[in-house]
């Protein structure tokens, strides 16, 4: 054998491994694919063979390959067979092939599952480390699901190597299986606690990752985040912490203040310049949630400011790049204050890193004010031109256009300075956004109506020098400006000086070479230019003119009719028939000018980009509903010229264009259709057909601009845009100077106070705009449906993980919830795999006996030391209740409906983290804070856990029998044997301890009553006060009492005092400085019929004995005629209930705890006890704040804690009406008094 | 999340390429070309931070990279890493925080790493790799702890090994003595020199 071994590997060293191929690969540099391709040949044949070493060395090479470009797929089935050698070094080669050529499509991933779980069940925690590596590559949705238990249970496992391995490929795990989010949180939450760092930033690592698409979600982990923030040393993981808050700020905006001291100081005291970025960049998100509310933010974002300035400043560029970065956030809301840097933006703009540049440029959009605008355009005009290299230029040229259109051309004084620096844009060599210039073009002619004269103009010459830009075919982009220079000219060509040039120039022969879309507008707009022409030349006497124009249309159009592309071939066939008829009428001396405007007769709105959409869809409208009957799939020749059509004109339906001239049509169909009946045109590509007539209201009003019109395209030497630039400055100093005369008119009838004005810098709003721009605003649909639910991409895999996992972790929020807010629980948890699904069957079935049957069944089960038996049994029953899927599946829905009801009473068996993070967040500055309304009810979604699958536990079953067989070796305690045994049985899948309720019997359908911990503290006929108290968790000499104050009475409350007399136990916490005997003055006032809820804080020594405190609130009831002084006694009473906190306990703990002896014992028995089990065991979790750790038929293990630490366990029992509760506690008597309590509240009822 | 990890030299041939989203071998090849064709125009001087290139993702991501000597390292980046935070990652040496922990990681399993070393030990690199960056986040960032846990399993490996391997161990080894017509010395030149603008950290 051995021999054998030795021969294998005496063979194989002939064989080349990894280096040999690398080594051979760099020897043949000529013929390396040649060379390669004999390689791949050899690898297939060491392929086949037996030895496991020789596989695994191919696959090694194909891995080189792989990285090298081949495709090495045809290879997975082998690399599977190398993943599952027994030895490590094989073992590692096969999962580090896999990892990088293995994805969701390799169909082979399908046979690995098991192999995989076996190596991450195997005793050597490096199989299992290299297996979780692999995994986390290449885990699909299947993988994840079969899998997402075992990778749950390493979570937990002895070896730091393997818990943070397993806590971090979590994350994979939830994104391809978003199930597994909510039973695998808590043990998630708990190991942000993890001794071992690693596993600790791995574990922050994955909740950061999960928080920052669904924040909400982990608001509740603030607090814990907060401690860890401030004890932890790993940089790592404080930045990974401090983003995270980024993203929970603008949720919660107490957070905020809250974070924004230790913010601070780390800022002030950290070396790290990453922590110190990051830190910064947190402020800023605090400060922008905060954005109303903190007085004194300024020195925050001044803080934040400088040292950013330091960063820019830094010689280092990737600092500096970081800086603009975080520049440009702060930018978003405090503009001011980065304004004030404005210097050293532009210096950046000069930087030779273009990423900074462009960083640079990011800032400027927000810096411009009407004031400084045309100085920056023209500082980053100055850039264009020395700019190489398209895409910055590019790049400019966007920013350019952004900057100045923001707002809707807020910052914009001057059009005629934009229009002609949109013009010198059009000089660029080589842009792509030749679009972007035209559409601007397009836009700010339609909206300023006052511009259009002058935009005209602009746009004639710039049709008559064409040539310059379409002179060079790599030009294209820009050749898109001629669509909106012919558009504007067209439709505007009252404005035009000499319509009958631009007529000519339009037609041009070498109008042909332009793009298709372009052509076509030339045509139309030839046609309405025609319209213009022959308006001016009919009134003039010689009729020879107008005919000649005739003629040049009817020489020209020939070129265009004889296009390629249809849309110009149907145009200027259709122009060219009408033309020839204009021309036969003028020859009959018939006046036709009037009858040809009106073709193009008509006024144009804008319409907004939205308004399609928000065109709300008429009542009985099926939009997905066929009008026909649906084509059969053989006809996918139809489809073809349509998309043909569509691909030849992309430009062309600009939605704008479309939309606009779509509604025109409706309006106008009528009218239309008797004038261009002989006119086809194709409704969606001609983007205009009417012409402003000059009867338009309005249009008498726009101020005639007096410019010089022989400015050529280019002036030699001096951009016309500068001629703007001084005209502009020469204007805002002549307002100046008659304001100053103004105010020194002023100055003499008041002496004094103008001085400062004269002196100091002109204000935004001193400077009127030029001329008076309209800016038509943007038409709309009359019933726009006003929501704005556009931009959410579906496809998003992290909105699958938004689940809310609040009540998961604790329990909702104090109140307990209506029956419409109840929560969906998952059934498909591990827990349930084992039991419920098959109990739930066997209940079905067997109808009538179903708890002893299934007593019974366990029972035996137990017993039975082999567990194969258990397993084929379990077996059984699972084909069972697959039969009875079948069978039952009208019954099926009432089933899981009646869950819903169980799921209601969870959250209220546990005090609400959200009350926690209220408390939490609102105890800093203690009495100032406490009036704070309770944070908003997460809401509970859950629409992902809502899925139930029953069916893919099937696979994981048998699984989850290895384990616990494995685990149950171990334990052994004769009291609670039989207990331990089922826990362990589910102990894997079994977090928070409130889920295991779920295991439904019938009568939980019914829904729970609302309950309510407020209780009465007094009444009076002016106000009536409830309270509740709770323990403060992280303060264990604290409680935190909740009165809730409503005004009963018609008039007003004010000055409510709260006064307790103190006892040597129990004190009211009063603000520093406030004698003892001191009211607290309640910080609202109560309008008849309010109510408002107030938080007071008391320190307590000794928990274990229940107290009364009796108090006095005091108050003035202020009505209209008078007020009155009023007084209200009342006894504050302290159950020892209220010191206890809800605790989730994982049932491996609770056995613990219960082993270890300390424990007290007692019990009581409650007779005549008629509501449900479940019903029983909520009213205790909710009132008495308890959490069911397991729960078993009609018994249950419930667990407390009080804010002293004491543990609390109860055991309940239920028979015939009877409960019994055995209670375990290391404090007699408060166990004492909590069972008393619990007896009350039961006798009560 | 870091999207992908590539090493290429000033030539752009790729020497490890750990992509943790998936793309089929000719798109990985089309992005090592791109991001090489991007980063390789740089100066060395300028930041380290590239607005992603259009291949992977969109906007949201960035490439960051350092160039040493022959090789450049990239990785790409969403916008959850902290820029910073990677850069150390990648490079050689800040005083106060992480360690630099890839690079040097690799200078200590290989003494001195050099190109030569990446080029002929691809598999080990990827190993090493695995225990600093897994599933595309950062596992570990203390560098003692990812170079026991590499040594542990090399150990692991050659134990195994044991008799069956010797003969091929002594074979490869023979076959490197007359191994390099390229000299050793290509080490990557300043990877232990602090870089001095950085000392702000």
């Amino acid at each position: 054998m051995a021999l054998k071994i030795v021969k294998g590997s005496i063979d194989r060293m002939f064989d080349k491994n990894l280096q040999d191929l690398v080594r051979g690969i760099r020897n043949h540099k000529e013929d390396e694919a040649k060379y390669i391709s004999t390689c791949i040949d050899e690898i297939k044949q060491e392929l086949k063979q037996d030895n496991i070493a020789v596989k695994a060395n191919a696959v090694c090479k194909l891995t080189y390959l792989q990285m090298l470009g081949y495709d090495v797929s045809w290879a997975a089935f082998n690399i599977v067979e190398v993943m599952s050698s027994s030895k490590f070094t094989y073992k590692r080669i096969g999962y580090l092939a896999a990892s990088q050529c293995f994805h969701e499509g390799t169909d082979v991933i399908m046979l690995t599952t098991n192999q995989i779980r076996k190596d991450l069940s195997s005793p050597n925690q490096y199989d299992t480390g290299v297996a979780l590596t692999g995994l986390s590559c290449f885990v699909t949705p299947d993988l994840a699901r079969d899998l997402a238990n075992d990778i749950m249970t390493l979570m937990s496992h002895t070896k730091p190597f393997i818990r943070k391995k397993a806590v971090l490929i979590m994350y994979k795990v939830f994104l391809k299986y978003p199930e597994s989010l909510r039973p695998a949180f808590p043990r998630l939450k708990e190991k942000l606690e993890d001794p071992d760092p690693g596993v600790q930033s791995a574990a922050v690592n994955v909740i950061c990752e999960l928080a920052r698409r669904n924040p909400k979600n982990y608001l509740s982990l603030a607090p814990l985040f907060f401690k860890l923030m401030t004890s932890s040393t790993n940089n790592w993981v404080l930045i990974k912490i401090i983003k995270l808050f980024g993203a929970l700020t603008p949720l919660e905006p107490r957070l905020g203040k809250k974070l924004i001291e230790p913010l601070t100081n780390l800022i002030h005291s950290t070396s790290a310049m990453s922590l110190l970025y990051e830190c910064v960049n947190t402020v800023i998100a605090v400060l922008i949630s905060l954005s109303s509310g903190m007085p004194n933010h300024s020195a925050s974002i001044q803080l934040c400011v400088q040292k950013l300035r330091i960063l820019i400043e830094d010689s280092d560029q990737n600092l500096k790049y970081l800086g603009l970065l975080a520049m440009s956030k702060i930018l978003k809301t405090h503009p001011k204050s980065v304004q004030s840097h404005k210097d050293l933006i532009l210096q950046c703009l000069d930087d030779k890193d273009e990423s900074i540049r462009l960083r640079a440029l990011d800032l400027l959009y927000g810096m411009v004010s009407k004031k400084n605008l045309m100085e920056i355009v023209k500082k980053l005009m100055v850039h264009v031109d020395k700019a190489e290299g398209t895409t910055y230029r590019d790049e400019l040229l966007t920013k350019i256009i952004d900057i100045c259109s923001q707002s809707n051309y807020q910052y914009i004084t001057n059009f005629e300075w934009y229009i002609s620096i949109l013009v010198e844009l059009t000089r660029l060599e080589g842009t792509r956004h030749g679009h972007l210039i035209a559409s601007q073009m397009l836009d700010v002619a339609i909206r300023v109506k006052a511009i259009r004269g002058f935009a005209v103009l602009q746009m004639a010459t710039l049709l008559d020098n064409a040539h310059m830009l379409t002179g060079n075919t790599q030009r294209n982009g820009i050749c898109e400006v001629l669509y909106a220079a012919a558009w504007i000219c067209g439709e505007f060509s009252d404005h035009l000086e000499d319509p009958l040039q631009t007529l000519e120039a339009m037609l041009r022969p070498k109008v042909a070479t332009l793009p298709g879309h372009i052509q076509a507008v030339y045509i139309q707009n030839a046609a309405k230019l025609f319209a213009t022409v022959l308006r001016a030349q009919e009134g003039v006497p010689d009729s020879q003119k107008a005919q000649e124009t005739s003629q040049l249309l009817i020489d020209r159009l020939p070129l265009f009719v004889q296009s390629a592309n249809l849309e110009v071939q149907e145009r200027a066939s259709c122009v060219l028939q009408l033309v020839k008829y204009i021309q036969k009428l003028q020859q009959k001396e018939v006046a036709v000018a009037e009858e040809v405007s009106a073709l193009f007769a008509g006024e144009l709105n804008p319409v907004a980009p939205k308004a399609q959409k928000k065109v709300p869809i008429p009542e009985g409208l099926d939009l997905d509903a066929w009008i026909n009957e649906p084509p059969s799939e053989s006809e996918s020749e139809d489809e073809k010229p349509r998309a043909v059509f569509s691909q030849e004109e992309p430009r062309h339906t600009r939605p704008r264009h479309t939309e606009v001239d779509e509604k025109e049509l409706a309006r106008r169909r009528e009218a239309r259709k008797q004038e261009q009946a002989n006119n086809p045109f194709y409704i969606k590509a001609s983007p205009s057909s009417q012409k402003v007539y000059p009867e338009v209201p309005g249009v008498e009003h726009i101020p005639v601009v007096q410019i010089d019109l022989s400015v050529p395209l280019k002036v030699p030497g001096m951009p016309m845009s500068d001629q703007y630039l001084k005209m502009e400055e020469e204007r805002r100093q002549k307002e100046k100077e008659e304001k100053k005369k103004k105010e020194k008119k002023k100055k003499k009838e008041k002496r004094g106070r103008g001085r400062k004005h004269e002196s100091g810098p002109e204000s935004e709003e001193d400077i009127t705009p030029a001329h008076t721009v309209d800016i038509v605003t943007e038409e709309m649909p009359e019933n726009a449906l006003p929501s704005d639910d556009d931009d959410k991409d579906p496809n998003d895999p992290h909105k699958a993980l938004d689940i809310d996992l609040d009540n998961l972790v604790v329990g909702a929020s104090r109140r307990p919830l209506a029956d419409s807010e109840k929560l969906p629980v998952r059934t498909h948890r591990p827990t349930d795999i084992l039991k419920s699904p098959v109990e739930g069957a066997e209940l079905e079935s067997v109808s009538q006996e179903p708890k002893k049957k299934s007593k019974k069944d366990k029972k035996e089960k137990k017993k039975d030391k082999e567990r194969k038996k258990s397993k084929e049994e379990k077996k059984k029953k699972k084909h069972k209740q697959e039969g009875d899927d079948e069978l039952e599946e009208a019954s099926e829905e009432p089933v899981q409906a009646g869950e819903n009801p169980v799921a209601a009473a969870l959250p209220a068996t546990a005090p609400a983290e959200g009350f926690n993070l209220d408390f939490w967040l609102s105890n800093v500055p203690v009495p100032s804070n406490k009036q704070e309304a309770t944070v908003p009810v997460l809401p509970p979604a859950l629409d992902a856990a809502q899925v139930s699958e029953p069916e893919e536990h099937k696979d994981m079953e048998p699984e989850e029998t290895k384990f616990s067989k494995h685990k149950k070796k171990k334990q052994k305690k004769e009291k609670e044997d039989k207990k331990k045994k089922k826990r362990h049985h589910r102990h894997h899948s079994d977090e928070g301890g409130d889920e295991s309720v779920q295991n439904g019997t019938v009568e939980e359908e019914e829904p729970l009553p609302p309950m309510s911990n407020y209780c009465l503290l007094a009444e009076n006929s002016y106000i009536k006060m409830v309270y509740d108290i709770q323990g403060n968790l992280q303060d264990g000499s604290q409680v935190v009492v909740s009165v809730i104050f409503e005004n009963k009475s018609t008039s007003f409350l004010k000055s409510m005092e709260f006064n307790v007399l103190d006892s040597l136990n129990s004190k009211l916490q009063r603000p520093d400085g406030a004698g003892p005997h001191d009211g607290l003055s309640v910080p609202f006032q109560l309008p008849p019929g309010v109510s408002n809820e107030a938080r007071f804080v008391f320190s307590v020594q000794s928990i274990v004995m229940p107290q009364k405190l009796k108090g006095t609130l005091t108050f003035i009831v202020k009505s209209e005629e008078s007020s009155t002084h009023e007084k209200l006694d009342f006894k504050l009473h302290f159950t020892c209930t209220s010191y206890l906190i809800t605790t989730p306990c994982y049932s491996d703990a609770y056995a613990k705890l219960l082993e270890s002896g300390d424990l007290k014992s007692s019990s009581v028995r409650l007779e005549g006890v008629s509501m449900s089990f479940h019903h029983l065991l909520a009213r205790i979790c909710f009132h008495h704040h308890f959490s069911v750790v397991e729960r078993i038929d009609s018994c249950a293990s419930l667990y407390s804690r009080s804010i002293q630490g004491h543990h609390v366990c109860l055991l309940v029992k239920t028979a015939d009406q009877t409960v019994s509760i055995d209670a375990k506690c290391d404090e007699p008597s408060l166990l004492g008094n909590v069972l008393d309590e619990i007896k009350q509240t039961f006798s009560m009822c | 999340m870091i999207k992908a990890i590539l090493i290429f030299n000033n030539h752009g041939k790729p020497r490890l390429i750990r992509f943790y989203q998936y793309f089929a071998e000719d798109m990985q090849q089309q992005i090592i070309r791109e991001t090489f064709h991007l980063v390789s125009k740089r100066d060395d001087n300028v930041c380290n931070f590239l607005e992603g290139g259009s291949l992977i993702g969109g906007s949201d991501y960035k490439l960051i990279y350092r160039h040493y000597a022959t090789l450049y390292f990239v990785f790409c980046v969403d916008s959850s890493e902290s820029e910073l935070g990677i850069l150390d990652l990648i490079q050689v040496s800040t005083i106060y925080i992480f360690m630099t922990v890839f690079v040097e990681t690799l200078d200590k399993c290989f003494e001195n790493v050099c190109e030569l070393d990446l080029i002929f030990h691809m598999d080990k690199v990827h190993y090493i790799l695995q225990e600093v960056v897994m599933g595309g986040m950062v596992l570990e960032t203390n560098m003692n702890e990812i170079v026991a846990q590499v040594e542990l399993q090399n150990r692991m490996e050659k134990s195994e090994g044991g008799l069956s391997a010797a003969p091929a161990r002594a074979v490869s080894a023979v076959k490197n003595m007359n191994l390099p017509e390229i000299p050793r010395n290509i080490n990557i030149g300043d990877i232990n020199i602090k870089v001095p603008n950085l000392s702000p950290f």
